[in-house]
């Protein structure tokens, strides 16, 4: 970053990467490139490989359209892409080392909450530009952190009207057992309070349990009229598989996880995926809005052995070309410049419909719909509305929301600091 | 709520506890019964027996996927997994047997080799398949006929079967007799080589009937799912002790009970914490496993008599 002052924390965070770079006999000769730089850290391997690997390669995919089309103000964009392994200690020793060793002018890292939450003291340390794509459970207010994935508030305020509307108003809550997962479970408490809907179960679920006949009891034995799913990662999958071998697919499910990222409803034989309905942003199934575009068509070209491009991978690639509009305004790679740009908002078209980046909160409102899985698993959309960061712009701070554009903030807000949950 | 109807539904609660605990107690038995063999009668920490286990999972998915029928793919999964465990041992671990410490090394590096060999073979993933038989339906509940009744009945059929082969065979009182005293067993004409490979074989055909049995019943199959085994392998081998078969018997026995109540009374999270926690109970105060502290009490009745 031009004009980065160095700290002693940060000087004794670059003395620490140095050092564990050369302990772990990595090369260190070479140093930064003259030209721009972006860092992709998005998991190739480990729990998150599934969802990880097309964030990766939409990443990829948008960096080298741009450099096909001669650059970034006439540069071509360097790529740094290591793997980080679902571990979030290799994502905080390589986010140092893409930083103060690569110096990279923007960042794309991570899929899981915890893994944003692991390497966000080193960003802010850092002033680093971050790009986190995964939709998520919403909040995050912070200087340099652009999250572009859609919020709980806009995922989940979708579904769940949706399926109260059209199933009735008990609620069985499962959802994975960290920070993603337990707020995820206080938005459904929220949304149930502001809609007098009733939660008659609640479980969170360690991240590495694949079985699932416990849950399916209690669910047999509460018989909700619909579930609230927020499970993530490959072993928690297995929970449909289960619901499938148990028949109880009658019981609608609405996530905001499940289908738009492992694409479940490809992997899995029918009838596992029936009655799932997902607040989404896109899935590929969606195709492109842009006209004369063809994402989806691009994608497989550039990668034939992919699985799917799926919600997250879109967050990447409009995200990339969000960026590159921001530097090609300000005229410079200078992140506090391209950050100034970003904040003064921008409407970009993605292929999920036309979006538009608030700049006080640094979130977008999104197109958001919900995606329904039949019993051939074949997908179809409704109710589609345009949601903004309603959570963050206009109900934290005592309605006054988060306004980076005045205020510097390094906060994540939750659904306690405004509702009783 | 009647008065007549609470009976009835006592009665599905129980039968939802017990088919809870005959799902964890085959899930831990048969992730286990491999890993103990190899521990048990060779001194060798096998930590890649949950990427043994998934190999035998590969193996099923990938002929199943090719057109084969369910069972016929299973058997491919066991012998992928046997010819594996050869090479491994011919190659790697026969260096490394009663070196406990350098095993498990040895074997964690093997583990990620496995693993990502197989996501750059195959790639994140492979369809999944769905999980035979249906289930079992009673008042509100119902359970996984393949998970909560078959799954545990082989578990059963597999000691069982052990039990026997090491017992009432020349094969396993040769393979008894290595272990026990290597030397003495080349001198009586015993080809130890051979049976290190054997019971080696043994070890490794397990794990890739475990993969095999668990491929319609794992969901999502993806290179990182070994350690779904190890884990519980890993503890139920050492609660049990030195003895293979009641080892692992009695081991998943007090690890179900306490996992699978936990789970239904108080949610997932406390069932695993539970396990957990009555294994660090049973290594604070049975440090050589329930069988080791079996065989230390009958050795001080002798003593005593």
């Amino acid at each position: 970053m031009s004009g980065r002052t160095f700290s002693r924390r940060s000087l004794l965070a670059s003395s620490a990467t140095a050092l564990g770079i050369s302990v772990a006999g990595c090369s260190i000769g070479g140093g930064s490139n003259s030209g721009p730089t972006v860092g992709i850290l998005e998991d190739r391997s480990g729990n998150f490989q599934l969802n990880g690997t097309s964030k990766w390669q939409a990443t990829r995919l948008a960096l080298e359209e741009i450099n096909d089309d001669g650059g970034l103000l006439g540069e071509e964009i360097e790529i740094v892409d290591p793997d980080p392994q679902s571990d979030n200690s290799r994502y905080q020793e390589l986010t140092e080392k893409l930083i103060l060793q690569d110096q990279v002018d923007a960042l794309w890292a991570g899929y899981s909450s915890a893994t944003r939450e692991a390497i966000r003291p080193i960003i802010n340390e850092n002033e680093q530009l971050y790009f986190y794509t995964t939709q998520y459970e919403g909040g995050v207010c912070d200087n340099t952190i652009f999250p572009v994935g859609a919020t709980a508030r806009q995922q989940l305020g979708i579904v769940t009207p949706y399926l109260a509307d059209e199933f009735g108003d008990d609620i069985y809550i499962i959802a994975a057992d960290y920070n993603f997962g337990q707020l995820s479970g206080d938005w459904v408490n929220v949304l149930a309070q502001e809609n007098d809907y009733n939660i008659v179960g609640e479980e969170y679920i360690p991240l590495d349990e694949t079985d699932f006949s416990s849950v399916i009891n209690r669910i047999q034995d509460e018989d909700p009229d619909f579930i609230m799913s927020m499970l993530v990662g490959s072993n928690h999958e297995n929970f449909y598989d289960q619901r499938a071998t148990n028949e109880i697919t009658d019981i609608p499910i609405g996530t905001s996880t499940t289908l738009a990222q492992g694409h479940e409803h490809i992997r899995y034989d029918p009838p596992a995926l029936t009655n799932v309905y997902a607040g989404v942003s896109y899935m590929e199934e969606f195709g492109d809005q842009r006209d004369g575009e063809n994402i989806v068509e691009d994608f497989y070209e550039r990668w034939p052995d992919a699985n799917y491009l799926n919600q997250e991978a879109q967050n990447n690639y409009f995200s990339v070309y969000l960026w590159a509009e921001a530097v090609e305004e300000a005229g410079t790679f200078d992140q506090q410049e391209v950050i100034s740009v970003l904040e003064e908002g921008r409407d970009i078209s993605a292929p999920s419909g036309e979006l538009t980046l608030d700049g006080a909160t640094h979130h977008m409102e999104h197109e958001m719909r919900v995606a329904v899985c039949d019993e051939n698993h074949e997908i179809s959309f409704t109710n589609n509305e345009r949601i903004g960061p309603s959570f963050l712009r206009s109900e934290v701070e005592g309605g006054d929301g988060c306004n980076l554009k005045e205020q510097d903030k390094t906060t994540q807000y939750v659904p306690s600091d405004v509702y009783d949950v | 709520m009647s008065e007549a109807t609470l009976p009835a539904i006592v009665v599905y609660d129980i039968a939802a506890l017990l088919f809870q605990f005959l799902n964890s107690f085959g899930f831990i038995i048969l992730a286990t019964v491999g890993l103990a063999i190899i521990f048990g009668m060779m001194g060798v920490i096998n930590l890649a027996h949950g990427e043994f286990i998934l190999i035998g999972v590969y193996g099923t998915a990938l002929t199943y996927h090719a057109g084969l029928p369910l069972p016929v793919a299973m058997g491919a999964g066991v012998v992928v997994t046997t010819v594996f465990g050869v090479v491994v041992e011919r190659t790697i671990v026969r260096h490394f047997y009663d070196r406990l410490l350098d095993s498990m090394v040895a074997t964690w590096g093997l583990a990620l080799v496995i693993s990502q060999l197989l996501l750059i073979v195959f790639g994140s993933s492979l369809d999944s398949i769905g999980t035979p038989l249906g289930n079992v339906s009673y008042g509100p509940f119902s359970s996984s006929i393949y998970r909560s009744v078959l799954l545990p009945a082989v578990a059963l059929l597999v000691l069982a079967g052990l039990y026997v082969l090491f017992t009432r065979t020349e094969f396993g009182i040769k393979a008894r007799a290595t272990i026990e005293d290597p030397e003495t067993a080349r001198a009586m004409g015993i080809d130890t080589d051979r049976m290190y490979v054997a019971t080696f074989a043994i070890g490794s055909a397990l794990a890739g009937l475990t993969g095999a049995l668990y491929a319609p019943a794992l969901g999502s199959i993806t290179p990182n799912r070994g350690s779904t085994f190890l884990v519980e392998a890993f503890v139920a081998v050492v609660v049990g002790g030195p003895s293979v078969i009641l080892g692992t018997l009695s081991a998943s026995g007090l690890l179900s009970v306490f996992n699978a109540g936990g789970s239904f009374f108080f949610g997932t999270f406390i069932g695993q914490m539970l396990l957990l926690l009555v294994a660090i109970v049973a290594l604070r105060f049975l440090p050589d496993g329930i069988t080791g502290y079996v065989d230390d009490w009958r050795q001080r009745r002798r003593a005593e008599e």
